[in-house]
């Protein structure tokens, strides 16, 4: 374990003669982005393309008793009208639910609403027109006539016997509930000098990307092939989605993904619209567009985070804590979101309370109900911000209770560095953790002691700063254990082709999937870096399920530490493949030959021997100067998925320095740290963006954003004037710092980065409010987004 | 979010324009087009036919004449912000500016256009209250100025007839003794506000007099608070915030609750009191 304030350490036995590990390359992409040459959905324009537009509900709740289509058939540069039941004769519905998630239940869920629209804006008619607008101009032509039904809002009473079932056929609204105890909870919570109780609520909110989500579906009847433009984290996922819902085969579809303008976990589900426009495609038998525009992307894209957590600790005088008990309850509109479900957040919850500590006594029920608001799905850093801010809530109320500083409780409980492998209280599995040293490291970075000074000596003057931390875990390349057992075809597995070009150049196709965070970077760095060549020899090729390896994509921070890998081994056995043919031109040993800088080298003096190019000369050129019964092997492909853990856990820890105006209920962020350990750190500026990004959407969580819903189902704030995103004027600098933990599970030892910012910026804001709050005798904040009006009435002022 | 079709027409002059206008009674004047072509997009607005008013370059002039400061309804919201002769001789104008929105929206936004919009958490609405402004407004009937205190009618809701185009603003040099005030408070900055207050007063003895606090984001329009107004040239401030309660009527919303909005605007009038105060 190795520490380093701000750039990671090359790691030894990955420092090969031109190594690209652990240094901060541009990424190869960056010109193309730069210079609006990438190549999103949206710059796609097929012969005889048509856009689809889609009538939405305005209710959310009602029964469909008839939608009149005439007007709109009629009208200009329309071609067709489509209902919910015209469109499932051509694609099956789908029900989210996974078998390793015990009793999950969903409803089938169509491409369009058939008979009920069950959230205001689910689709419930597709106009299909020569241009959007034109399609949208004829959306405002269908009549529906709705018959509106008691909606189902508050999760809170979505259980009572009272409360109408919005699926009869499953009974009840109870999606998935989850119940875990370790260790003896109630005897730890009698051992304990103080037993802190309180509920935690945290605001539905969704994950805005700067690209919508959009489509291009082009059915070919002469082919009998789809192929599919889309924005999406998981090709080969929606591959097999597609296929399967148009009763295809699997070859019969090709999933195309350039460049995404960010995902976060948005653009990782099934979307009914997009699967309506898949099907429109093979209905209609041409190229149909559909891009989201902001109005639908607020009603229609995952939302996530509407937890209600009743939490419990205790603690002993001297700072052990004894107990953890929490209770989640989470409403997650009226499907669980195929196929992922959307019953993995809760139980990333119940997984990860607690976990940063020793504590072995815990007790945790989650449950999942059904409601009339849009779907819950997946976002970035799925549970581990509610998980974070209930454990972190609680482990500073404690401290306060208790009269201990925060820190000093923290390195009272932390697992030890060395006591790994560990198990934490939920049954989670760690390698390898480093929380001490993370909290040490964020220790002296922030200079905790001067601040504190600071905040003591302007507390006299009247201003009022607060401290807050937050230690986290994030789950992070993740095996076949998240997904595949439970029934998904969701590949854990990764895979990476790597081939010599004639000219000696590398072309590297990968699995896993750019979202505009930097993976043909990564990939680029461990293909260069394995094989020996400089950077700019690397072509990456990703999101194309005709030509890349069988992959699972982008999610759960998994592209760096799992691609990674496979473009790692891959890049050493086509190394080996090219020596092998080298050493047969130089009739040499090829042990004692290597590949530098695109040279072949002597492996101990370095001296070059013969050039890239000059193998591929002979290799392709003039294989008859080859000895006999010499193939040359100029491709080779490698997988990997991680095998010795469920999950590679990393840690950190963040802190938060801000100040309150007392009178106007405003925070204002002063400094955020996080010290992270994400293993090997393959490219230091991507980490370190990564985290600052993550803790920006953290930061949204915690101050701004928020899907404001009425009792009716109405969202109140749907649009970017209205849902505030955090925008660069709020945001402070951030600094980050690394400890280096590499898993031995891959010989890159990366894990991800792609979370942890997320998972920890919200609760330690929230204990940083509570801790200016606090000498004024305010009631702590276990709420966000920590609006004006939460913190004023913290301090009774309203 | 695609606008519903509507023709468009390039005003030549100010006559052409009113003619234009006057031809179609749901016609809709195009000056920035920051705040219409939004509300086109969403549909929330479906003119037949957009009056394009960018070329008519007379409107667009910041000029000083007879004791008052005319600005022209083109004069983009970034040229008022660096103008030297509103920094003189509207101060309260170039404090309030850097509020409004971010400085691409200002490059294009009009002076004209937020108060013809008449948002009522716009920050130019109520400095035309503190500062008693004139508007003036041009029909088929002519040219005629509206006051200030009679220009904003309700939510989104003004003078401004059908066939009408605003076409100045006119603000009367200020004394010596004159100081203005200002304070918002946004959840981001740049948005609207959650509550403002734009104030101006005289100093008068020891004290304060002619006072106008004009509060944005706190009702349907911009408001007067009037009581508050007599409370503090009486020089009684904590009967100002108080006198609140009876003059603004705050509404909820996803923002802030009416409590809080309440609540903030007291906070706001004592910072702002004390800019009044401070600048004696
Ligand atoms: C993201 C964003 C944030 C914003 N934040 C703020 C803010 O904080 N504070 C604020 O005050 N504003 C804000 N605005 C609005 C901005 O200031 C607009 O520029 C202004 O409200 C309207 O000016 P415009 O010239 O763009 O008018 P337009 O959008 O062209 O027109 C607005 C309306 O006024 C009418 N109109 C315009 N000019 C005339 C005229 N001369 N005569 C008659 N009618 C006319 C139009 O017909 C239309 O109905 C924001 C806008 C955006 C997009």
């Amino acid at each position: 374990m190795k520490r380093t304030p701000d750039v990671a350490p090359i790691v030894t036995a990955l420092d090969r003669p031109n190594s690209y590990i652990g240094r901060s390359v541009p990424r190869p992409n960056l010109a193309r982005l730069t210079q609006g040459r990438a190549q999103y959905v949206s710059d796609i324009t097929l012969p005889r393309m048509a856009h689809v537009a889609f009538v939405r509900s305005p209710h959310a709740h009602a029964r469909i008793s008839k939608i009149e289509t005439t007007a709109a058939k009629q009208a200009a540069g329309v071609i067709a009208v489509v209902t919910g039941a015209e469109l499932a004769k051509v694609m099956t519905p789908w029900v989210g639910v996974l078998t390793h998630l015990k009793g999950i239940k969903s409803a089938p869920q169509h491409p369009i609403a058939v008979e009920r629209a069950c959230w205001q804006g689910e689709a419930v008619c597709a106009v299909v027109a020569r241009t959007r607008a034109l399609a949208e101009d004829a959306c405002e032509l269908v009549e529906v006539s709705y018959e509106e039904l008691t909606p189902v809002t508050d999760a809170e009473t979505a259980l009572d016997p009272t409360t109408q079932v919005i699926h009869p056929e499953l009974e009840d609204n109870l999606t998935f509930e989850r119940k875990h105890e370790a260790g003896a909870p109630d005897q730890g919570f009698a051992q304990a000098d103080a037993i802190i109780e309180t509920t935690f609520r945290f605001g539905r909110h969704t994950g805005v990307t700067n690209e919508a989500r959009s489509i291009v579906a082009d059915w070919n009847p002469g082919e009998q092939r789809l192929t599919v433009y889309q924005g999406t984290q998981a090709p080969h996922m929606m591959q097999n989605l597609f296929a399967k819902h148009l009763g295809l085969e699997e070859h019969q579809v090709r999933v195309l993904t350039k460049d995404v303008g960010g995902s976060f976990g948005i653009k990782v589900h099934t979307y009914a619209d997009e699967m309506a426009t898949v099907a429109l495609a093979k209905l209609l038998r041409r190229p149909i567009k559909f891009v989201a525009d902001r109005l639908e992307s607020f009603v229609t894209d995952i939302h996530a985070r509407d937890h209600r957590v009743k939490a419990k600790i205790g603690v002993t005088r001297d700072g052990t804590i004894t107990a953890f008990e929490i209770d989640d309850l989470t409403g997650i509109g009226p499907y669980s979101v195929y196929p992922r479900t959307s019953g993995i957040e809760a139980n990333q919850v119940v997984n990860l309370v607690g976990g940063p500590y020793t504590c072995p006594n815990y007790r945790a029920r989650a449950r999942v109900v059904f409601q009339n608001k849009n779907v819950m799905c997946q976002y970035r850093a799925v549970g581990h911000p509610i998980a974070t801010s209930v454990t972190e809530g609680l482990v500073e109320l404690a401290a306060a209770q208790i009269g201990l500083d925060p820190l000093e409780l923290r390195r009272r409980n932390l697992i030890p560095d060395d006591a790994y492998p560990a198990t934490g209280a939920s049954g989670i599995k760690f390698e390898a953790l480093s929380h001490h040293a993370c909290l040490a490291h964020i220790d002296s970075m922030m200079n905790y002691a001067g601040l504190r000074a600071e905040q003591a000596r302007l507390r006299g003057q009247g201003v009022h700063r607060g401290i807050g931390f937050a230690a986290f875990i994030e789950v992070t390349n993740p095996s076949a254990a998240f997904y595949g057992i439970g029934g998904a075809r969701i590949s854990a597995q990764d895979g990476a082709t790597v081939r010599l070009d004639a000219t000696g150049a590398l072309f590297c196709a990968t699995g896993v999937t750019e979202q505009g965070q930097g993976t043909e970077a990564v990939i680029a760095q461990c293909v260069a870096t394995a094989f020996g060549v400089p950077l700019e020899r690397v072509r990456v090729l990703t999101g194309d399920t005709d030509n890349v390896p069988y992959g699972g994509g982008t999610w759960a921070s998994r592209a760096a530490g799992i691609g990674g890998e496979a473009a790692w081994q891959a890049g050493k056995a086509l190394r080996a493949n090219v020596l092998a043919a080298a050493a047969s031109i130089l009739q040499a040993d090829p042990k004692k030959l290597d590949i530098s800088n695109g040279v072949i080298v002597d492996a101990d003096n370095g001296r070059e021997r013969i050039g890239l190019d000059e193998v591929a000369r002979v290799v392709y050129f003039r294989p008859d100067t080859l000895p006999p019964g010499f193939q040359a092997e100029m491709v080779a492909t490698r997988h990997y998925v991680p095998r010795g853990y469920p999950f590679a856990f990393t840690n950190g820890i963040q802190a938060s320095y801000l100040e309150v105006d007392t009178d106007t209920g405003f925070i204002k962020l002063l400094k955020h740290w996080c010290v992270e350990d994400c293993g090997t750190v393959i490219n230091p500026q991507l980490v370190d963006e990564q985290i600052r990004g993550g803790i920006v959407q953290g930061i949204g969580a915690a101050l701004f954003e928020h899907c404001v819903y009425d009792e009716r189902g109405q969202l109140l704030n749907g649009t970017m004037a209205d849902y505030l995103v955090p925008m660069a004027p709020e945001m402070p600098d951030i600094e980050v710092g690394h400890v280096v933990t590499p898993t031995a599970d891959s010989e890159l030892g990366a894990k991800g980065a792609g979370e942890a910012g997320t998972a920890g910026a919200s609760g330690g804001i929230m204990n940083a409010v509570n801790d200016a709050l606090r000498p004024l005798g305010a009631t702590p904040i276990t709420e966000i987004p920590m609006t004006p009006d939460v913190v004023l009435r913290a301090l009774n002022k309203i | 979010m695609k606008p519903a079709p509507f023709a468009y027409a390039k005003a030549r002059s100010l006559d052409h324009a009113i003619a234009l206008l006057d031809g179609a009674p749901d016609a809709r004047v195009l000056a920035g087009g920051q705040s219409l072509v939004p509300a086109l997009n969403m549909r929330l607005s479906t003119p037949s036919l957009l009056v394009d008013i960018n070329g008519l370059r007379e409107l667009g002039e910041i000029s000083r004449r007879n004791g008052h400061i005319e600005i022209g309804a083109l004069v983009r919201h970034a040229q008022a912000e660096r103008s030297s002769a509103i920094a003189q001789l509207a101060p309260l104008l170039t404090q309030a500016i850097p509020h409004i929105a971010h400085p691409a929206i200002r490059n294009r936004g009009t002076f004209g256009g937020s108060i013809a919009l008449a948002d009522p958490a716009a920050e130019l609405p109520a400095c035309l209250l503190a500062l008693g402004a004139e508007i003036e407004v041009t029909g088929r009937t002519g040219r005629r100025s509206v006051a200030a205190d009679e220009f904003f009618k309700g939510l989104f809701e003004t003078a401004l007839g059908p066939g009408d185009v605003l076409t100045a603003i006119r603000i009367a040099v200020p004394g010596s003794a004159a100081r203005f005030g200002f304070a918002e408070l946004a959840r981001r900055h740049g948005d609207y506000a959650l509550v403002g207050l734009a104030a101006a007063g005289t100093v008068h003895g020891g004290g304060l007099a002619d006072v106008r606090l004009a509060f944005f984001g706190v009702g349907d329009r911009a408001t007067r608070a009037r009581q508050a107004e007599a409370a503090l040239e009486s020089g009684n401030l904590d009967a100002a915030v108080a006198a609140l309660q009876h003059d603004l009527s705050p509404h909820s919303d996803v923002h802030a609750s009416a409590a809080t909005r309440s609540h903030l605007a007291g906070v706001l009038l004592r910072r702002v009191a004390a800019q009044l105060d401070s600048s004696t």
